[in-house]
């Protein structure tokens, strides 16, 4: 079984790197086409957010900022609770291709998996239920 | 990526394979601890069966019994495992094709209303 760490794809698109690089790193660009709606402080370390109609609001970090090469963000990974602190790192790279964009998005980190650190978060975290629980439980009988 | 990451990967698709293995994690996950008598006064599976399949998911670690009233063993689920073949799933589920397919739309849109004639595509996520 492969366990594939990072996804790469290339697409050549007939727009010019300046065009490609709006849709890309502005809330109207990443709103019509990534999400439904989307903020960005576009700077390294800004905040950015993206939602979809009717499902949740996902929070990025912007880490690279190269116009109009270089566009690099972190974002929570698919599938894990949303206080999970572990996120995959996406970048997009523009090439002038012609009069149009060589783009290149690779999202890296799937694989990361501190060796026995998740036991650790995941098993205390159990626990900690737990003992909220117990907490509330002691709480509402003494009450 | 640790190997043993994917040896616990491998633990938990082999044990979601089973559809009475699934039930007996999904009745855990949803009603919390239970006894094997318990699981089975729930589920359309034997005691033996669900013995046997929790025996199973121990060795895996899918599970870990712990010691209840009157010496009667509970079995809670481990979710760590899980957070492990969730990572290989969540590498599945990002779907960059579609997104890559509508920044294209949305790009061949914005050229249109600006007025700019778009160029001839050398190569499109349709070629």
């Amino acid at each position: 079984m492969g366990f594939p760490d990072r996804i790469e794809r290339t697409v050549d698109l007939a727009h010019p790197p300046g065009a490609v690089w709006a849709a890309l790193t502005t809330a109207e660009g990443l709103g019509a086409w990534f999400g439904n709606h989307a903020a960005i402080d576009l700077r390294p370390g800004g905040a950015a957010e993206l939602s979809w109609a009717g499902g949740p609001a996902v929070a990025l970090r912007v880490e690279r900022v190269e116009a109009p090469r270089v566009f690099g963000f972190t974002w929570p990974i698919y599938g894990l609770p949303g206080d999970d602190p572990r996120r995959t790192y996406v970048e997009f790279t523009l090439e002038p291709a012609g009069a149009g964009t060589r783009l290149t998005v690779t999202e890296s980190g799937f694989a990361q998996l501190p060796a026995g650190a998740h036991r650790t978060a995941y098993d205390g975290n159990t626990e900690g239920w737990a003992k909220e629980l117990a907490e509330l439980a002691g709480y509402l009988d003494a009450t | 990526m640790p190997p043993d990451t994917e040896a616990i990967a491998e633990q938990v698709f082999i044990a979601l394979a089973d559809p009475s293995r699934r039930a007996i994690l999904a009745a855990l996950a949803s009603g919390g601890p239970a006894t094997a008598t318990d699981l089975a006064a729930g589920l359309p599976i034997t005691r033996q069966a669900i013995a046997k399949h929790l025996a199973l998911l121990a060795e895996a670690g899918l599970v870990t019994a712990e010691p209840g009233e009157r010496r009667r063993v509970r079995y809670r689920v481990r979710s760590a495992p899980m957070q492990a073949a969730q990572q290989f799933l969540a590498a599945l589920a990002r779907d960059w094709d579609g997104s890559l397919g509508a920044l294209q739309d949305h790009l061949d849109r914005t050229a249109r209303r600006s007025g700019t004639t778009p160029l001839r595509q050398a190569q499109g996520r349709h070629g």
